[in-house]
């Protein structure tokens, strides 16, 4: 371990604000990245379910 | 083997194929980006010079290889796509580009970030940093031209034709940024050459950046599938994947 | 070799009808390097300091104005589509219009830049460099510029994005073209910046054509 303590690994000798902001945004767009993803597969699946149960609810009736 | 890479550009079996490597690469984003980040965070040793700051480069540096690895493959997913006419290429150039930028507004943040503790400043004009900014810039260029276009078929090549543009330009622009500024330090760490850094300070980095690596393939193989379902909504597959069920060609669908 | 002639001679002729347009660059040059002695100061120590930099990036940005409307004309009246159907290499008929665009554009700018020099106190021993920097870089500019222009040719309102995308492209030109002007005051280098200077336009040269034509070809058929 590089640090003595808990409190002293969150203070990272001073340069807390520096360390944590930098990871912290990292952190922040790559789980944004994925949430982004996910949601994007969701509403598409929905979409197209959607779409497929008007279209097979419309067939057989003329267009 | 041209029959294997136009089956591979097949969204059919593109779809289903990425469907089985996806997890794995999940998987080993996660374990390797955790394992990287507490190694780098707690149990490496803090830098004789910057202290513990140095710790960024944890973040700074696989996502500026990132960075500009994202952009060469967006170029020859574009080549690819231009000489081949694979469809899957260009939907996987169209997802690779806003990660791509992402990540390098990751690395100017976080290079900016550090330059307050080291250099006591919030932006410093030297290379790595000006580089990076001309190169977000470029992104944003094949972002903004791909948008502009109402053909999809339009948009993907144009965006392709740039993309390839600005591969060529990058060591161009790199060379001559360097030439320019002298501040920054000397690269720590290259795939060629020993690291300047003790290894117990550049294992955590190689780990954190295989692990980057694997969450732009797992990233990019969740967005290219839905790029596939949006493009290929219309195909019968597709809508027998959404509904479960098979659909019965009615008589007068067109073939 | 007689079409791009052609297009060469016509394009000239066209361009040299609307005066307007081949002056309102270099007008554009001249305002620009004036707003900045009336915004930072009119010291002329401190203007000689920043005199290199200023003329290239005022004068870049004149060539980038001037690229809108490279193939506009063309693309609005059809006679883009025509050259698309020619016979002759799109690329070669392409280096024929942006050879015609430098000429009377890339030139001139730089042909007057040593004026603007003057009022910038620009450091004696180096205003041939600057012209002759300018007229080696804007070529290049010219060249590359025309590829942003083909590909946003087609679109509303292109002309914004045309800057977005071509202003990373011209950096390392930039980065050469002011740093040789710089060498020029300080005394050493200016070979090896014009060098480079020149190599770049040859890439470009080389280059370019082909990605100009690619994209002229996708903005008609968009």
């Amino acid at each position: 371990m590089a640090f003595d303590s808990f409190s002293e690994f969150l203070a990272m000798g001073g340069h807390a604000p520096y360390v944590w902001s930098a990871w912290g945004v990292t952190a922040l767009l790559l789980l944004a990245t994925v949430w982004h993803a996910r949601v994007e597969q969701r509403q598409l699946l929905k979409g197209l379910k959607r779409r497929a149960r008007r279209q097979n609810s419309t067939r057989g009736t003329a267009q | 083997m041209w029959a294997f890479i136009h089956k591979l550009g097949s969204p059919k079996w593109f779809y289903g194929i990425s469907a089985k490597l996806q997890p794995w690469f999940w998987a080993a984003a996660g374990l390797l980006i955790i394992t990287g980040s507490l190694w780098g965070l707690a149990f490496a040793p803090a830098d004789y010079q910057q202290g513990n700051s140095f710790r960024i480069i944890y973040v700074h540096v696989p996502a500026a290889f990132l960075a500009q690895s994202i952009f060469i493959a967006m170029a020859v997913s574009g080549l690819v796509f231009m000489v081949w006419k694979i469809k899957v290429a260009d939907m996987a150039a169209a997802v690779m580009a806003p990660l791509g930028a992402a990540m390098t507004f990751v690395a100017l943040f976080s290079g900016a970030v550090w330059g307050v503790p080291t250099w006591g400043t919030w932006w410093m004009w030297d290379a790595r940093l000006t580089s990076m900014l001309i190169l977000l810039f470029l992104y944003l260029g094949v972002i903004a031209l791909r948008g502009a276009f109402t053909s999809r078929d339009s948009a993907s090549r144009a965006a392709s034709v740039l993309a390839m543009v600005g591969v060529i330009n990058i060591p161009i622009i790199k060379y001559s940024v360097d030439w320019w500024y002298t501040l920054h330090q000397p690269a720590s760490f290259t795939l060629t050459s020993r690291p300047a850094m003790p290894t117990e300070m550049w294992l955590p980095l190689v780990i954190m950046v295989l692990g980057f690596y694997s969450f732009f393939i797992a990233l990019t193989l969740m967005r290219t599938r839905s790029e596939i379902l949006r493009r290929e909504a219309n195909k019968h597959w597709v809508q027998e994947l959404v509904t479960g069920q098979a659909v019965k060609a009615p008589a007068e669908e067109a073939r | 070799m007689l079409a791009v002639k052609a297009t060469l001679v016509r394009d000239l002729t066209l361009l040299l009808r609307r005066r307007g347009e081949v002056l309102n660059p270099l007008v554009f040059f001249a305002l620009v390097i004036t707003l900045f002695p009336i915004a930072i100061s009119p010291d002329p120590e401190l203007l000689a300091v920043i005199a290199p930099g200023l003329l290239w990036v005022a004068a870049l940005l004149a060539a980038l104005l001037s690229l809108d409307s490279l193939f506009r004309s063309d693309y609005d009246d059809g006679s883009l589509e025509q050259l698309l159907l020619a016979p002759q290499p799109l690329a070669a008929l392409s280096l024929a219009k942006v050879a015609v665009h430098w000429l009377l554009t890339g030139l001139p700018l730089a042909l007057m830049a040593p004026l603007l020099g003057i009022m910038l106190a620009l450091p004696a021993g180096s205003y041939a460099v600057l012209a002759l920097s300018l007229a080696l870089g804007t070529a290049s500019l010219s060249l590359i510029g025309a590829i942003g222009a083909a590909l946003t040719v087609g679109l509303a309102r292109g002309g914004v994005l045309l800057s977005l995308l071509v202003l990373p492209l011209y950096i390392p030109v930039l980065i050469f073209g002011a740093g040789a002007v710089q060498a020029a005051i300080f005394g050493e280098g200016v070979l090896a910046h014009l060098a480079i200077l020149g190599a770049l336009l040859a890439a470009s040269l080389m280059l370019a054509p082909w990605a100009i034509a690619a994209s002229l070809r996708i903005s008609i058929n968009g």
